[in-house]
């Protein structure tokens, strides 16, 4: 497949028909899918370690132990029973989160005090440097390849064709009738499916254009190199503690996004799902009736 | 049978998951340990630092207003001077204590505190970043390590100014390092006075580099000795500082 041509046009003579093994997504949209797939997973697991290093967030220019967080994981130590617990705090609200945060069993069954446990962190075992190395080399796979992906997908007419949210989708009528399809898992079948609903649309837009960015430019407003030679970075977001905590944020609805994905996938075939990502072939859903 | 099937089909999901969890884990943490692909992740480093410089070679880093400033400053890593020599000096105020500049330079210094403190100060409120992610905004004061070159007059094959400092950590010696283009940075001071008072030990009296655009651990505490350099081989571990040699930290700390 060139990657000049069009991945699905619904108006084509030979529409396609639903059982039909047609081309669906483009080699470049492949392949930095699956870069950033892995990117975004040892960014997430790296930047996890690097939280632990210090487990508050806040909010401002400035905070550090003795200013108050507005959220952090710890290990409380109960003084009637002797016994701890890890917890989660966020504003004055606090939950148990023993055997997940703050307090946990390593594989070994040692039991550790910090934030986040070894399974969810890279490296596994505590280290802030390795953890920073990992994270500052992949967050220039992150950064190039979507500067590149996006630059490329606005020449190959990616986004014009397969991301732009057209005007009747922003109808509120035509979102919600999406949301109640959606929300009754009735997905769109036959020469439909080629092309992406106003739902998906919204959530890659989003990820491609909001939170991708914002975790890059957060991350680098945490740095006090360009912080110097560009505070409005760092500024915009109200300080370098607030820019944290906003990266920190932008971090989980991330995951939020990527439990979602992979809820979709899995409800909408898996395999088919999986093997257009990889291969580019994808076979069509067969209309009611055919 | 569907629900088997379903059934089946979850737990084939949550094995592959745990079984694909396990294997990243121990993938990654293997992956670290080959000396090649360390090596290549290390060198985004290099990338960072050339973009910096790039983008920021002479910019200065943001100053603050007194009422920015943090109520407590924190104080981490040493919070103590080591040795019999240091302590004697801090409780005689550091009255016969005196700063040496040698190594690559046409006149090495003993410069007096006094001394030191009638060069021309530079007081600026800067935030300082740990590379735990707090920070903390503070006022300092005292002369521009520029100044102080200046009057060792540097050879020049100088290309490393190395801080050798009175604390020991974990049994090595602390010390630090910066390229002259940091050197003289009109911000690098040598702070011999925090938030308008006299340097407490904590934060490492009597004289503290300022290196405004690098994280913390760059900016060496309980600083006794200031030596330039060609290279940094055969220093210590080699690698141009106590947390670079210990832990594997990054030499250039602009990120």
């Amino acid at each position: 497949m060139s990657v000049g041509q069009p991945e699905c046009d619904s108006a084509a003579p030979d529409r396609p028909r639903g059982g039909a093994l047609v081309r669906r997504h483009r080699l470049s949209t492949r392949v930095w899918h699956w870069v950033n797939a892995v990117t975004l997973l040892v960014m997430l697991m790296s930047g996890l370690m690097i939280f632990n290093a210090h487990p508050r967030l806040y909010w401002g220019e400035y905070g550090a132990n003795f200013d108050e967080p507005w959220l952090k994981i710890g290990t409380l130590r109960n003084t009637r029973t002797g016994e701890d617990s890890g917890f989660l705090q966020v504003g004055s609200r606090r939950f148990d989160t023993t055997g997940v945060l703050g307090l946990w069993k390593d594989a070994e069954g040692r039991e550790r005090r910090h934030a986040f446990p070894y399974w969810a962190t890279i490296p596994s075992q505590y280290s802030l440097s390795v953890a920073r190395i990992w994270h500052l080399a992949f967050a220039w796979v992150l950064a190039l390849g979507l500067l590149f992906h996006l630059l490329w997908s606005l020449i190959n007419g990616h986004l014009r064709r397969d991301i732009h949210v057209t005007r009747a989708e922003w109808n509120p009528r035509h979102l919600w009738h999406e949301i109640w399809r959606h929300a009754r898992l009735r997905f769109p079948t036959g020469a439909a499916a080629l092309r992406y609903n106003s739902l998906q649309k919204l959530s890659y837009a989003g990820v491609l254009f909001i939170l991708l960015p914002l975790m890059i430019v957060t991350g680098l407003a945490m740095s006090p190199a360009t912080d110097a030679w560009a505070p409005i970075v760092t500024e915009a977001f109200g300080g370098r503690q607030s820019a944290r905590s906003v990266h920190f944020i932008a971090a989980f609805l991330l995951i939020a996004f990527f439990l979602v994905h992979i809820v979709m996938v899995v409800l909408a075939g898996p395999f088919n799902e999986v093997r257009a990502m990889i291969s580019g072939n994808y076979r069509l859903p067969k209309e009611k009736g055919e | 049978m569907t629900e088997k099937l379903i059934l089946s089909r979850r737990r084939l999901i949550r094995a592959g998951a745990v079984g694909a969890g396990g294997l990243l884990l121990t993938g990654c943490d293997r992956l670290f340990e080959n000396a090649a692909f360390r090596s290549v992740l290390e060198s985004g480093e290099d990338l960072h630092m050339a973009t910096q410089r790039a983008l920021g070679r002479d910019a200065l880093a943001r100053e603050f207003s007194v009422h920015e400033m943090s109520p407590v400053f924190r104080a981490n890593g040493s919070r103590e001077g080591s040795g019999e020599a240091y302590k004697s000096q801090l409780a005689q105020g550091f009255a016969d204590w005196s700063l040496k500049v040698d190594g690559l330079v046409e006149r090495p210094l003993a410069m007096p505190l006094d001394v030191l403190k009638a060069l021309p100060l530079r007081s600026q409120i800067t935030r300082h970043d740990c590379v735990e992610g707090w920070s903390a905004i503070g006022q300092w004061r005292g002369p521009r390590l520029a100044h102080l070159l200046d009057l060792a007059r540097l050879k020049p094959q100088t290309r490393y100014i190395v801080f050798h400092c009175a604390d020991v950590l974990h049994g090595h010696p602390y010390y630090e390092s910066i390229d002259l283009v940091d050197a003289f940075h009109p911000q690098t001071i040598l702070a011999w006075e925090m938030n308008g008072r006299p340097l407490e030990e904590k934060h490492g009296a009597p004289l503290r580099l300022r290196v405004e655009r690098q994280l913390g651990y760059k900016h060496a505490k309980f600083v006794t000795r200031i030596e330039a350099r060609s290279s940094l081989e055969g220093l210590y571990g080699g690698r141009g500082g106590y947390w670079e040699d210990q832990g594997a930290y990054a030499w250039y700390a602009g990120i």
